[in-house]
């Protein structure tokens, strides 16, 4: 059992929880991710790790609201405990110092993206970042994401605040403007990295993004994470879950990533009757 | 003396159509009264071939003797004297090529039911509360690291904890027993034996460590710096192979260890009270020929599907299954398509399987596993329509561990190299056994495996 010693609401839909795991909190860097089970009968979710103290041997996770898993999470406090918490899975970003790298982050991916900035900024990098949101009352971190980087730019899809549009407008300018731009990092919602991939094609910036799909142990066993990369499959949990976008079959991953769309309505229609019946 | 009985006491089952429908345990287990008649064909001969059969040594003929005499925890102790696991080698061990291939009684007619016995034995502790610990060994200050808990793990460990070493396991899932809880059915080996014991084994003092990823969360340099004495790799054989043909990528489309795992230890077949989903299917494809593929089938059909088919490449006589389990799945109405091979996926526009285009294939020359060799006919290809599809064509162990520990030799087939007889590798302080090693085998061998490096341990722990 796992200790939450801090919640965090960062909007009313995306919380954050530091959780007691000293294990974890060891080894874990920034583009790994932790499997979550809430509870005896809860399924195994990936969550990237969003940040780290070696010393108080804690891990940080943000998560938004989604299906029941995330539902059950979010009704935890401090104080409470998660039944399993295994990590930290999966391969860290690779971090260098590359020369000027654009940190790219959507939704509530913003938390990881904060973490990678923050590597690349003390590897030497000069580190360009992008944040985006639907709108305003979805947005967190700006000031954190602001502290590890050269420069931010703050877009949401319908202009509540800051720059309206989608990150791909500021990426594109970004490109095309006279600083060289070693390379790229997107990590957010699959529709999101997918359309920063294609922005940074056609300049041949290599582009690294953290692809999300379902997985069940994590550890390599089940292959429920399978991608093609290349024209290879690979294992997200063991290979990933950072893969080079140009090579991605984002079609393949987005509909790997529906295939229980009926069985989470089902699954969520149910824990919503039991909760307010 | 009464004339022997060629005929064994047979086991009572679920009926084929009733169980195909749920989740329950196949066998029933013998009756106090059949444990006794068959207990009663053992005719004790002094050969105790039996025992050689065993990979784990049992004294079958002594524990045999005590249920004769009704003395059941005598019948106990001889038997978790040698093995840790009863409830669950009595169900899933190949007793047919093991102990009841060398009985004497065989060569004049049904060998002896140890397997059953030993479950009978096994089930009479579980439903008189009261488990028997053994007595340990005086403490020797030692301390060992296993990693995994499977049947070579729980195994090495009991040995090592019963000899007097300090043991912890570690276990990357959340619950203690590797392929015993993801990998074979409820219906075959019942979650709760598996449970009471790991619990057995937990009770000599073995401390068990869940959601520990061994290459990931430790490695096993660092278990060593944290001042473990000897480490045993018990990690199995848990990488899926696929056939590495188109369309093997589509939705619908499982690995048997995805589809079992989702199933068994994830419990999807009670989905929606447990949170993991499972695709049912209508008509489902297992392809493959082994105890896998049968246990992938026989859940599809558990689970609803309509109907399930065995793909093999190979013909019936070629199966690796046991006999006993394809028998279980063709009672229950599963189809099996000998001598046929997908060459590709066909998917529809959803991105879903829709159909396997299939090979026939024919038998050509044995080949270097000495079954004869599928060769595909050209021109033969036809359509299966299916919409859940599992690949069941075995597994070879997970590089986590390989490839972040210095100085183990490993094979090209991923398997770590270790000592047949005592389990060590070229690694200071490492020893492995079971599917790691081997390559996926079973329970028992793994177990034995588990064994004999427990006693290698101790024997370099004590000259220490």
């Amino acid at each position: 059992m796992y200790r939450i010693m801090l919640r965090e609401d960062l909007v009313p839909s995306i919380h954050l929880f530091k959780v007691e795991a000293p294990a974890v909190a060891r080894k874990g860097q920034a583009g790994q991710f932790v499997v979550v089970r809430v509870d005896e009968k809860g399924e195994r979710i990936p969550l990237t790790i969003a940040d780290w103290d070696r010393e108080e041997g804690s891990i940080t996770i943000v998560f938004m609201e989604v299906g029941v898993t995330t539902r059950k999470l979010a009704q935890l406090k401090a104080g409470d405990y998660i039944a399993n918490f295994a990590g930290p899975l999966g391969m860290p970003t690779h971090i260098d110092n590359f020369g000027t790298v654009v940190c790219v982050g959507g939704g509530f991916a913003v938390a990881p993206i904060v973490a990678i900035a923050r590597s690349m900024n003390e590897a030497g990098n000069r580190v360009l970042s992008i944040m985006g949101a639907r709108n305003k009352d979805l947005l967190f971190w700006e000031d954190r994401l602001r502290a590890v980087s050269d420069e931010l730019i703050v877009t949401t899809d319908d202009g509540s605040y800051a720059r309206k549009g989608l990150v791909t407008e500021p990426l594109k300018e970004i490109l095309e403007g006279d600083e060289r731009i070693d390379r790229v990092i997107a990590v957010g919602p699959t529709v999101m990295m997918k359309f920063c991939a294609k922005t940074t094609e056609p300049f041949g910036v290599k582009t690294i993004v953290s692809l999300n799909p379902i997985m069940v142990d994590g550890t390599g066993m089940c292959g429920c994470c399978r991608v093609e990369v290349g024209g290879q499959t690979k294992f997200t949990c063991v290979e990933g879950p950072d893969f080079d976008g140009h090579q991605v079959d984002w079609d393949l991953l987005f509909n790997r990533q529906r295939i229980y769309l009926e069985e989470e309505k089902k699954s969520l229609e149910r824990w919503e009757q039991m909760s307010h019946g | 003396m009464a004339k022997l009985d060629l005929n064994r006491v047979s086991m009572p089952k679920q009926e084929p159509l009733v169980r195909a429908k749920n989740f329950n345990e196949v066998a029933l287990g013998y009756s106090d009264e059949q444990a006794l008649a068959e207990a009663n064909r053992c005719i004790q001969c002094p050969k105790r071939s039996c025992v050689d059969g065993c990979p784990v040594g049992v004294d079958i003929p002594d524990f045999i003797l005590a249920v004769r005499e009704g003395n059941m925890p005598e019948a106990v102790r001889v038997l978790k004297a040698k093995n840790s696991l009863p409830g669950i080698c009595g169900r899933v061990c190949p007793q047919e090529s093991q102990c009841e291939a060398t009985c004497v009684i065989a060569k004049k007619g049904a060998p002896i039911a140890i397997g059953r016995l030993e479950r009978y034995v096994a089930d009479w502790e579980l439903s008189h509360g009261q488990m028997q610990k053994p007595e340990l060994a005086k403490p020797t200050g030692k301390r060992v690291a296993v990693v995994g808990s499977g049947p070579a793990g729980l195994t090495a460990a009991a040995d090592l904890a019963r000899l007097g070493h300090e043991v912890t396991i570690f276990e990357a899932l959340h619950t203690a027993g590797g392929v015993l809880m993801y990998g074979i059915p409820e219906f075959r080996l019942p979650k709760r034996v598996v449970q009471t014991e790991v619990d057995f084994v937990r009770s000599l003092g073995v401390d068990v460590q869940l959601d520990s990823v061994v290459g990931k969360t430790m490695t096993v340099d660092e278990i060593v710096e944290d001042g473990y004495d000897a480490v045993f790799l018990g990690t199995g054989a848990g990488l899926p192979m696929f056939l590495n043909v188109p369309g093997e990528n589509l939705n619908g489309i499982y690995s048997a260890n995805e589809f079992l795992t989702r199933t068994n230890l994830m419990k999807a077949y009670l989905f929606p009270e447990y949170d993991t989903p499972m695709k049912i299917g209508r008509r489902v494809a297992v392809v493959g020929g082994g105890n896998v593929a049968m246990d992938s089938a026989r859940c599809a059909l558990r689970l609803g599907a309509e109907e399930v088919y065995i793909i093999y490449r190979r013909s019936e006589a070629e199966l690796p299954a046991r006999r006993e389990e394809v028998e279980n799945a063709q009672e229950e109405g599963i189809i099996f398509k000998y001598l046929t091979n997908p060459k590709r996926f066909i998917g529809n526009d959803q991105g879903w399987v829709v159909g396997a285009e299939c090979y026939k294939m024919e038998l050509g020359e044995p080949d270097d596993s000495g079954r004869r060799r599928p060769i595909v006919i050209e021109g033969s290809e036809f359509d299966i329509d299916v919409d859940v599809v599992v690949s069941a064509l075995g597994t070879t162990p997970n590089p986590l561990i390989p490839t972040t520990t210095e100085g183990l030799e490993v094979t090209r087939r991923g398997t770590v190299v270790a000592d047949e007889g005592t389990g060590k590798t070229v690694k200071d302080a490492v020893w492995a056994g079971g599917d790691v090693v081997t390559g996926s085998a079973t329970v028992i061998s793994a177990m034995g495996a588990g064994k004999r490096a427990a006693a290698s341990i101790d024997e370099y722990l004590r000259s220490k």
